[in-house]
């Protein structure tokens, strides 16, 4: 199954080269595969995984492990960041 | 002591220029800057006066943390009675303006009255005098800036002024100081425009002397700017991607209203976001971002420095727009984009750069084309009325709206009049995206509901600023929050509003709450300032502030019905992403909001919350 995986600001280093004009990339992940597997996949160091949303809705920390990706769902994951 | 304890009092139609001891004993209630200038506006000015006239006044003011060694200690605020609004007005600026005031010797100027003719106010350490401004009037505030640097013989004089549009009588033209920082909303630069007044250059090599407690004060200092350092916000993401990295959070969150706040997600969002702005154009392999920049003290450094192609159609015939230059804050990035439907991010900066050049508040003036490019949709205004066809996305309707605009040519007057007024005007009020006539900034509050309430209530209009539960709803700071959660959020709104009010009054720039608690500004307050300054005496300076503010506008004639979010987010759904479906519940937290504040059902502050905040 796929899902739509997006990386922002100094997290966007981490995609492949080619996805980091759109931020995007479509990835392949075995069924079962949690939020939490996907951020291990692309080794993004924790401290800067902050802001996990999925399918624009947050994802709370303890909540990573538990929650089981569905296809065509989107996953986008910010360090800290703020504004205003 | 951290005050210079001296107020400079200027009458414009007098044309005299006054020191008058700082009021130390309203200090020690209010503090400095938005407070303490509040104080002096509202204990002077009739609620009801005209924005416009002379009896209107306008208040330049810093804080006791201005030029001090504090982490973004540049900042200064303008108080006056807002004439897009009639609500109290008070607009922030960093920069090094207000430094240079601070360092002159002035805790604040007032100005009152109306000067026969176009004047600027030269102040030089003890020296303040009135002087000749026929030659600046019709000029920008970059050409004002350089013309004085040359005058004075001194490029290290700084100068806050008004473009055009200030002269014009934009409603919403801001006070430019140092080429792009800007004290921008509500309007403060017209009040300044009505007085003749052209700019307010300063020099001061005074220093801020009088520290309290000197050592305490570098002591406290030096760890709270290692917070900052240390805080992955204000330490990495801020200098590196400034505000702007907002705008894909906020549209993958489906909040980002678009096209007049027909829509809450922007297809083109990406093109015109913080990550964009470090890309090489396809056109002339250049990147959009220069470099970042920060203001007077500042150890976060979230400014942009941007730099358009030269081939651009909207500056292929205007050099002076090649150089590097203020470049996209989120909001305006926003207001001049996502609003209108514009992707192209060059002519959003270029867009930017007018404002900067011409005195305009970009979110004021971006969120007034949608309305426009609504209404041409529509077919309720037409290319031969604007000059321009205007659909949403046209880029070029963008710059030539800019510049007539700021120019006040054809339809840039009726464009100056912000969107509430021009709406009512061609018979779709509905289409204004205003609290008390103030347009709103980035934020949808259909998708982050406690913003949506800071909106209805901020005492200067629609406002981000002097609430931001964003930081609450969508970064987690300093607790998450749901954002489509309308419980708690009053509560929520109320303690953000008061911390900031301590924050707007220090001298000190706001983005510092990121990583800095109330603790971290009162180790400085409190060693800088005599008088005790414990951390209940600046959360009560926060909610006094705000109480003091409303009673101001009570008083102006706004009432419970003022503190409401336009129709359209009330009633039209989020038609897509995650908030679809949602509305605003701004009319369920009201109730729970007015209560937490202390007020009554219409809004009004009980006799038993002005009493024990000592109004």
């Amino acid at each position: 199954m796929r899902i739509t995986f997006k990386l922002f600001a100094q997290l966007q280093d981490y995609l492949p080269a080619e996805a980091r004009k759109t931020n995007a990339c479509i990835v392949e992940i075995a069924d079962a595969t949690s939020v939490a597997q996907v951020i291990e996949r692309f080794t993004l160091p924790p401290r800067l995984v902050h802001l996990v949303l999925l399918d624009g809705t947050f994802v709370p920390p303890a909540e990573r492990d538990a929650r089981i990706l569905r296809d065509g769902e989107t996953l986008a994951i910010w360090p800290p960041v703020a504004g205003g | 002591m951290g005050w210079a304890r001296k107020i400079l009092r200027v009458d414009l139609s007098k044309g005299s220029c006054k020191s008058e001891p700082l009021n130390m004993e309203w200090a020690q209630q209010y503090l400095g800057q938005r407070g303490l200038a509040t104080k002096y506006f509202v204990e002077e000015v009739d609620p009801k006066v005209d924005p416009l006239s002379a009896a209107n006044k306008m208040i330049m003011a810093t804080g006791p943390l201005t030029g001090t060694m504090a982490s973004t200690g540049g900042r200064y605020s303008i108080i006056t009675k807002g004439p897009l609004t009639g609500a109290i007005a008070c607009s922030n600026s960093g920069g090094y303006f207000g430094a240079e005031l601070k360092m002159a010797g002035w805790d604040m100027i007032i100005f009152e009255g109306k000067s026969p003719k176009p004047v600027y106010l030269s102040i030089e350490n003890d020296k303040a005098e009135l002087k000749d401004a026929a030659h600046l009037w019709g000029k920008t505030t970059w050409d004002t800036e350089e013309i004085i640097k040359k005058t004075h013989q001194d490029p290290q004089v700084r100068v806050s002024s008004i473009g055009r549009a200030g002269e014009n009588g934009v409603l919403y033209a801001c006070v430019v100081n140092d080429l792009h920082r800007a004290a921008g909303r509500s309007g403060v630069g017209t009040v300044m425009g009505s007085k003749n007044l052209k700019a307010v250059a300063v020099r001061g090599t005074l220093g801020v002397s009088g520290i309290k407690d000197f050592k305490g004060f570098m002591a406290a200092t030096v760890a709270a700017k290692k917070v900052l350092a240390d805080h992955p916000v204000t330490g990495q993401g801020l200098p590196k991607y400034g505000t702007q990295v907002l705008m894909n959070v906020i549209n993958e969150m489906g909040a980002l209203p678009t096209r007049n706040a027909r829509e809450v997600q922007f297809e083109g969002a990406r093109d015109i976001s913080g990550e964009a702005m470090h890309e090489k154009r396809p056109t002339d392999g250049k990147a959009n971002l220069i470099t970042n920049n920060a203001c007077f003290g500042c150890t976060i450094a979230c400014g942009r420095i941007s730099q358009v192609d030269k081939g651009h159609f909207s500056v292929v015939n205007s050099p002076k727009y090649w150089g590097a230059s203020g470049g996209l804050e989120y909001e305006n990035a926003w207001s001049l984009g996502a609003a209108n439907g514009v992707n192209d991010l060059d002519a959003l900066t270029v867009a930017n750069f007018i404002c900067n050049e011409d005195g305009m508040d970009p979110i004021t003036f971006g969120a007034t084309v949608g309305a426009v490019m609504e209404l041409f949709t529509m077919g309720v205004l037409t290319k031969e009325q604007l000059g321009v066809e205007s659909p949403f996305g046209s880029a070029q309707a963008l710059i030539d709206f800019a510049h007539m605009t700021a120019e006040g040519r054809g339809f840039g007057k009726e464009l100056g009049l912000g969107s509430k007024r021009l709406t009512e005007k061609y018979g779709h009020p509905e289409l204004s995206m205003t609290v008390k006539g103030q347009e709103f900034p980035a934020y949808d509050p259909r998708g982050i509901q406690g913003i949506g309430l800071g909106y209805a209530t901020s005492n200067r209009g629609a406002c981000h600023l002097r609430g931001y539960t964003v930081a609450s709803e969508v970064f987690g700071i300093p607790v998450k929050t749901d954002p489509h959660a309308t419980e708690g959020k009053a509560d929520l709104l109320k303690a953000f509003q008061d911390a900031t009010g301590a924050f707007d009054s220090s001298g000190t720039c706001v983005f510092t709450t990121f990583a800095w608690t109330l603790a971290d500004l009162q180790t400085q307050v409190d060693t800088a300032c005599e008088g005790g300054w414990s951390m209940e005496k600046l959360a009560e300076l926060g909610e006094r502030i705000w109480n003091m503010e409303r009673l101001f506008n009570n008083a102006a004639g706004f009432t419970a019905k003022d503190d409401d979010l336009p129709k359209r987010l009330k009633t039209e759904a989020a038609a897509s992403g995650p908030t679809k479906g949602l509305v605003s519940g701004v009319e369920k937290m009201m109730p729970e909001y007015y209560k937490a504040r202390g007020w009554d059902a219409k809004g009004v502050p009980t006799k038993e919350t002005l009493a024990r905040l000592g109004l």
